[in-house]
C-alpha cells in the first residue's frame, strides 16, 4: 500500500500544461443573468468572483477556461484575475469530475478512524484514479483536506451531500447504491 | 435551497449538560432539529431579549459590558473581544468610510468541528451577535464568510437571515432603535488560508485568499479598504449571553482572566468523541477520561494536541492541565480552536506528523518562501523516513528548518505547522529514529506505510 497521491485540483500546473476549454463556450441566458445580477448585491463588483465562479462551475459542468472567460466578460473585470482567483481554490473543478464527485477527509482526525483506508477502497471499489472520470463517467474520487467532521469521521462528501456518521465499508457500499439508484444528487443539479 | 433534514452525530450531550454547573449557553437545544427556527429560538432560548436589551444601551455601553465579562476570541488567538471592538476608528463620519463587521465561519482547523454546531442548531443566536456587534461598533453591514465545503449551512443561515428580517430583527430601523443593519453570507471555496483575517477579507472582496501585511490591520484597513473587526463565530454567538445575564455574571465562569464556557471538541482515539460545552479552566484529563470515556481502542492515549491541529503536541503528562488560554500556553501549546485530539500508543507518530505537515504544505497560499518552500522540504524529508530510506542526517535536517520558517512568515500558518513538527520530534524522537535506523515503525512494528488508523 502506498501514499495516495495528492488530490489533482491542488497541483500545480506541469510546464506546457494547460487547462482544458470545455466543450462548451457559453453561459446558459439563465446563468448569464444571474451572474449580472450578482454584481450588485455586494459592496463592489469584484466581490462577485466567487459566487459567480460558482454559477458557471453548475452551468459548465466544471471550471473550465471558457468557463472562466464567460464570468469575466459578464462581470466585466480582468479575465487574468479571474484565472487566478479560480486556481487559486480547490472548490472550483478546473477538469471534468464524474455525475458522483466522491470526496474522502483523509486528515489526521480521519485518519486516525481510517479515512485513508476509506479512501483506499472507494478507488478500489469503483475501480478509478484519483484526477480521473470513471470510462461510465459517473465517478470521480479526490482526497480532501479536513471537512469539519472530525468527531465523527471518517467523512465523505458526495457532490453537495455530507456523510459524517462514521463511514466505513458497510455505509461507503449503501452510499454509492444510493447514488446508483439516482438518491444523491448529481453533480450541479 | 436545502435545510438538511438529518442531525450532525457530533453533538453530543452527557450528564450535567446544561445545569448551572455546565451551562451551556452557545449550543443550546443541540441536537433538535428545528432549534434553528425563529420562533424556538425567541419561545424556548430567550431569544432577540439581549438585541432589545442592548438597543436600549450606548453602543459604547455594549463594548464596556463586553469587556467587563472579559470574554477571549474563540478563533485561535484568544485575543480580549472588547478590547478589540475599541479599536474600530470613531472618525469615520468624517473620514466618509464605512464600518463592516465580519464573522468568520471558514472553520478548517483540523480537529475543529464547534462553529457549524452553532450555525446548524443556533444561526439566530449568531445573527443577534453579529446585530448587537454592529450596534456596539456602528456597522452597518455585516458578512458571515462560510466554509465552501458548508453549502447546507449557508442556506441555513439565509433562511435564519430572512426570518430576522421578517421579524423586525434585520433591517431598516431595527425594533425602533433607528438601526439599520444587515448581513450577507459569503461562501469560500475550500482554502484553509482563508480562515487567517486578512487573508478572508481578500476572498471577501473576490480575491485569492492570500494574507496582507499588517500593519494596516482590519480595524483601520480591512475588507473594501473599510475599517472591519473580524470575529470567530463563536465568539459572536457568546455575546448574547453576555448581554443577557451582564458581562461581571459571564465573568464568573471560568477562571479569571479565561472567563466564560467555550466548545471543546473532541476527535481522534476517544471513546465518546463529539462536542462539549464547558467553563474555561477544567482539567484535561476530566475533559478527555471522564466525558469523553478515555480511550476507544482500550490502549494508553500516548499522544495529545489540545487545541486544532497547529498547537504543539503534548504527551500524556500534561493530563493534569486545565484547560484555559493562560495555562495551556504556559504548558508550550496554544487553546486554540478548542478541537483536541487525542492518538493511542499504536499511532505512528512519523505518519501522524507527516499527515499534519501535508495538510500545511498543501495549504500553504505560497507567498513567503519559509513556508511554501520549507513545508515541502519537510513532507520530503517525512516521506523519505516513512518510506524506510531516512537518513542519519535527516533528523538534525528538520529541527534546523524549524527556527527557519518559524517567525520567518507573513502570517501564523508557518509558525502552525512548525508546531506539531517541532513537538513530535521532542517528545517522540525515539520513533523517528527507529524508522531511521531499523526501518520500520516503533509503534505498529510494521515496515510500514498508511498503516495510520488501519488497527
Ligand atoms: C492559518 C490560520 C487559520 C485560521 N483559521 C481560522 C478559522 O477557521 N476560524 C476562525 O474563527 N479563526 C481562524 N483563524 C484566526 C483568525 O485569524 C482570527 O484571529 C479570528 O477570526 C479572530 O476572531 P476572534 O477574535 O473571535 O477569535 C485562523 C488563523 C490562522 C493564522
Ligand atoms: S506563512 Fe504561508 S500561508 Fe501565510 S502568507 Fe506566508 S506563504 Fe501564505
Amino acid at each position: 500500500m502506498s501514499l495516495p497521491e495528492p488530490e489533482t485540483s491542488g497541483r500545480p500546473l506541469a510546464p506546457g500544461e494547460r487547462l482544458p476549454l470545455g466543450e462548451r463556450s457559453t453561459l446558459s441566458p439563465g446563468a448569464e443573468e444571474a451572474i449580472g445580477a450578482l454584481a450588485a448585491k455586494y459592496p463592489e463588483p469584484l466581490a462577485a468572483t466567487l459566487p459567480a465562479l460558482y454559477l458557471a462551475q453548475e452551468d459548465m459542468g466544471f471550471t473550465s477556461l471558457a468557463a472562466m472567460k464567460e464570468v469575466a466578460r459578464v462581470l466585466r473585470i480582468p479575465e487574468g484575475h479571474v484565472y487566478g482567483v479560480a486556481t487559486f481554490y480547490t472548490m472550483y473543478q478546473k477538469k471534468p469530475v464524474g455525475c458522483f464527485h466522491l470526496q474522502v477527509c483523509t486528515n489526521l482526525c480521519c485518519a486516525l478512524r481510517g479515512g485513508a483506508q476509506l479512501f483506499q477502497r472507494l478507488c478500489e471499489r469503483l475501480a478509478v484514479h484519483p484526477g480521473e472520470v470513471s470510462p461510465d463517467g459517473l465517478w470521480s474520487v479526490e482526497e480532501v483536506e479536513c471537512l469539519g467532521s472530525c468527531g465523527s469521521g471518517p467523512c465523505l462528501q458526495v457532490n453537495q451531500e455530507t456523510y459524517d456518521e462514521f463511514v466505513d465499508e458497510a455505509r461507503l457500499d449503501r452510499i454509492i447504491e444510493a447514488c446508483r439508484r439516482g438518491d444523491v444528487a448529481e453533480w450541479g443539479k | 435551497m436545502a435545510i438538511r433534514t438529518k442531525s450532525d452525530p457530533q453533538s453530543y450531550t452527557f450528564e450535567g449538560f446544561g445545569s448551572e454547573k455546565y451551562p451551556n449557553l452557545m449550543l443550546r437545544g443541540a441536537g433538535q432539529l428545528d432549534n434553528w427556527q425563529l420562533r424556538i429560538y425567541e419561545q424556548q432560548h430567550e431569544g432577540y431579549v439581549a438585541l432589545r436589551k442592548a438597543l436600549k444601551m450606548e453602543p459604547s455601553a455594549v463594548t464596556a459590558e463586553v469587556k467587563a465579562s472579559g470574554i477571549r476570541g474563540r478563533g485561535g488567538a484568544g485575543f480580549p473581544t472588547g478590547l478589540k471592538w475599541t479599536f474600530m476608528p470613531k472618525d469615520t463620519e468624517e473620514k466618509k468610510l464605512t464600518r463592516y463587521v465580519v464573522c468568520n465561519a471558514d472553520e478548517g482547523e483540523p480537529g475543529t468541528f464547534k462553529d457549524r454546531a452553532i450555525m446548524e442548531y443556533n444561526p439566530h443566536q449568531l445573527i443577534e451577535g453579529l446585530v448587537i456587534a454592529g450596534w456596539a461598533m456602528g456597522c452597518k453591514l455585516g458578512f458571515i464568510y462560510v466554509r465552501g465545503e458548508f453549502k447546507w449551512l449557508v442556506d441555513k443561515l439565509d433562511a435564519a437571515i430572512q426570518q430576522a428580517r421578517d421579524a423586525g430583527y434585520l433591517g431598516k430601523d431595527i425594533l425602533g432603535s433607528g438601526l439599520d443593519f444587515d448581513i450577507l453570507t459569503y461562501r469560500g471555496a475550500g482554502a484553509y488560508i482563508c480562515g487567517e483575517e486578512t487573508a478572508l477579507l481578500n476572498s471577501l472582496e473576490g480575491r485569492r485568499g492570500e494574507p496582507r501585511v499588517k500593519p494596516p490591520f482590519p480595524a483601520t484597513k480591512g475588507a473594501f479598504g473599510q475599517p472591519t473587526t473580524v470575529n470567530n463565530v463563536e465568539t459572536l454567538a457568546a455575546v448574547p449571553p453576555i448581554l443577557r445575564m451582564g458581562g461581571g455574571e459571564y465573568a464568573k465562569l471560568g477562571t479569571p482572566n479565561n472567563t466564560g464556557t467555550r466548545i471543546f471538541g473532541l476527535s481522534g482515539h476517544v471513546k465518546r468523541p463529539g462536542l462539549y460545552e464547558l467553563p474555561l479552566g477544567l482539567p484535561l484529563d476530566f475533559i478527555l477520561n471522564d466525558l469523553g470515556g478515555g480511550s476507544s481502542t482500550g490502549r494508553k492515549i500516548k499522544a495529545i494536541i489540545p487545541g486544532g491541529a497547529s498547537a504543539p503536541m503534548w504527551d500524556a503528562s500534561a493530563l493534569d492541565c486545565p484547560m484555559d488560554f493562560d495555562t495551556v500556553k504556559a504548558r508550550g501549546s496554544m487553546a486554540g480552536s478548542g478541537g483536541i485530539i487525542a492518538m493511542d500508543e499504536s499511532t505512528c507518530m512519523v505518519q501522524a506528523t507527516l499527515r499534519l505537515l501535508r495538510f500545511y504544505a498543501h495549504e500553504s497560499c505560497g507567498q513567503c518562501t519559509p513556508c511554501r518552500e520549507g513545508c515541502n522540504w519537510v513532507v520530503k524529508i517525512l516521506t523519505r523516513i516513512e518510506a524506510g530510506q531516512g537518513r542519519e542526517e535527516d533528523l538534525p535536517l528538520l529541527e534546523s528548518l524549524v527556527p527557519r520558517i518559524n517567525m520567518r512568515t507573513l502570517c501564523p500558518l508557518g509558525d502552525a505547522a512548525c508546531g506539531p513538527l517541532e513537538s513530535a520530534l521532542r517528545l517522540f524522537r525515539p520513533e523517528f529514529e527507529h524508522h531511521i535506523q531499523h526501518k520500520a515503525c516503533l509503534a505498529t512494528g510494521v515496515p510500514l506505510l498508511a498503516s495510520l488508523g488501519a488497527h
